[in-house]
């Protein structure tokens, strides 16, 4: 599956970090990501972006994840020359990762 | 004791008037908030106000006025906003003035002071999330604005105020205000103020709770989205509420929009840190009660910090850019082909340069599917950092020399040059920032 069959997403920024809430449709997929969905997935996936940190925030009870990618942005919002300063395009690229059915 | 309901009539300065109109209308409300006060918004306000002493609010203050002040005095709507921005004074003369143009008389219009402690600032303070010192962007330092919580609001309500303009504050402190006022909530009541301050979080960006920033078509469906609908909170004393909107507008509230606009730009859910508490979010519950009515219970508060999150804006040079297109077969190789030439040409001479193919790579990230077929358009992107200004220009003029200097069948150039705004950010001790209320009477 995709994780776009699993959960949806919303990112937002503070200073030079990207933060990128996955929120799981079902709770079932919930244990999927939190075994399949790794910090070491992620920062892979995002292996093209300057990131110093890359963290995991585990959410149970909302049955989601908030992934902060600290340096992502590249001197914040403010100085990146990124065509997208915000990185608001970056969760949704996750969106396209493959994840196995069974955690 | 009665609830309360707020509506929030903006989640950004640029944010459609429209959807405030409708709440200040047929929402039923007790307060209408507006936030409109992006962290750099106040540093480019404060250049405003150099420039013009009047100046330093928010450029949609006065639109937005006219467009709501008369159905809120009306029905006994009270504003509380940030859209003071670098010069709360002067935005209440202006509020003033269009009360007085509008024929609403005796409106009380509160200015909140206290957030610029640019004179206050200690030099020596480290810097947050970068290395170095206060001191060293002294030279360059724009504006430094303290995160106020709710206490300079709270005191406006107290004396009367039916509009109460902030400069910068932490946004659910615009939220949280009209609640101590309303419930009289004790000021270490921390768990009633976490939760006050999960409501606010909950508005601060007005549409995105009620299907904005949302739709995905065919996964995440969002019912007239072209008529979209701000949000409504019914607050009870006990700090539980449920988050709604008027009946027939746009959009929809469910608890998977809810849940992206809880953890919306949270960066530790064990602690969210504000002026008026610092606030656990792990176990908030959403539950729907009727469609577009979503109860949130389960916030967990502890005391607040001790000192506040200030932001600093500084200058720091300038960013130019240039785009141009290219089209039909071979579009991307031409694409690349001039962006070789322009890197050839640009040279060494920016701090930083950034070349994209926008259709291709432009969002930077390495790990993506290879397209099946190159893409039958796409446009070349270069923007670069310089200390001057006509060196950032000089990005521009060089894509747009493209025409007759580069590639086959380039088209749509574009360039800007604009000075580069930046922030950072340190912390200063709550005891040196102190509000002040200023009232003022159409």
């Amino acid at each position: 599956m995709k994780l776009r069959d699993m959960a949806h997403i919303r990112t937002g920024d503070k200073g030079d970090t990207s933060q990128i809430s996955v929120i799981a449709y079902l709770p079932e997929y919930y244990g999927v990501l939190q075994t399949h969905l790794t910090t070491d997935r992620v920062r892979a996936f995002y292996s093209g972006l300057p990131c110093r940190h890359v963290e995991r925030h585990e959410l149970p009870a909302l049955g989601a994840f908030i992934f902060t990618l600290e340096g992502a942005l590249k001197g914040g919002v403010t100085r990146s020359l990124a065509l997208d300063p915000h990185g608001k395009t970056l969760g949704a690229l996750l969106l396209d990762l493959d994840v196995p059915e069974e955690g | 004791m009665s609830s309360l309901r707020i509506g929030s009539g903006a989640g950004f300065s640029g944010d459609r008037i429209d959807p405030a109109i409708e709440l200040a209308e047929h929402g039923d409300l007790d307060y209408l908030v507006f936030e409109c006060l992006a962290e750099r918004t106040i540093a480019l306000a404060q250049i405003a106000r150099r420039n013009d002493p009047k100046a330093g609010f928010d450029p949609y203050l006065v639109e937005r006025m006219e467009a709501v002040l008369t159905p809120c005095s009306e029905r006994g709507v009270r504003i509380i906003s940030n859209m003071g921005a670098a010069n709360p004074l002067t935005a209440a003369d202006a509020v003033i003035e269009v009360a007085r143009r509008l024929g609403i008389k005796g409106l009380k219009v509160a200015a909140v002071t206290g957030d610029d402690v640019l004179e206050q600032l200690d030099l020596d303070a480290a810097l947050l999330d970068q290395p170095g010192q206060v001191r060293d962007l002294r030279a360059s330092l724009v504006s430094a604005n303290a995160y106020m919580g709710s206490d300079g609001i709270v005191a406006a309500l107290a004396a009367g105020a039916d509009v109460v303009l902030t400069g910068r504050v932490g946004d659910p402190a615009l939220f949280v205000a009209p609640m101590i006022h309303h419930f009289g909530w004790a000021a270490d009541d921390w768990d009633r103020l976490a939760h006050g301050t999960v409501i606010g979080h909950l508005l601060e960006c007005a549409g995105q709770i009620t299907g904005g920033y949302f739709a995905d078509p065919g996964v995440k469906d969002v019912p007239d989205l072209a008529r979209l609908g701000f949000p409504i909170a019914e607050i009870e004393s006990d700090g539980s509420a449920i988050i709604t909107k008027v009946a027939n507008s746009g959009g929809l509230i469910t608890t998977a929009t809810c849940k992206e606009q809880l953890l919306y730009e949270i960066l530790d859910p064990a602690a969210y840190l504000q002026a008026d508490a610092i606030t656990d979010i792990r176990n908030v519950a959403f539950e729907p009660l009727a469609p577009n009515r979503i109860q949130v219970t389960g916030a967990r508060g502890r005391p607040r910090p001790d000192s506040l999150k200030v932001t600093l804006g500084y200058l720091d040079g300038f960013i130019g850019e240039g785009q141009m297109s290219y089209a039909g077969p071979g579009a991307v190789a031409r694409g690349r082909l001039a962006l070789n030439i322009l890197r050839h040409r640009l040279g060494d001479r920016y701090d930083d340069l950034q070349f994209d193919l926008i259709g291709v790579d432009a969002t930077r990230v390495a790990a993506r599917p290879a397209p099946a077929s190159d893409p039958f358009e796409v446009r070349i992107r270069v923007a670069g950092r310089h200390a001057e200004a006509d060196q950032a220009a000089r990005i521009g003029r060089e894509v747009e020399a493209l025409y007759t200097n580069g590639p086959s069948g380039g088209g749509g150039a574009v360039s800007s040059v604009k000075p580069v705004m930046a922030v950072a950010s340190t912390l200063i001790n709550r005891q040196r920032v102190i509000s002040a209320v200023h009232l003022k009477v159409s």
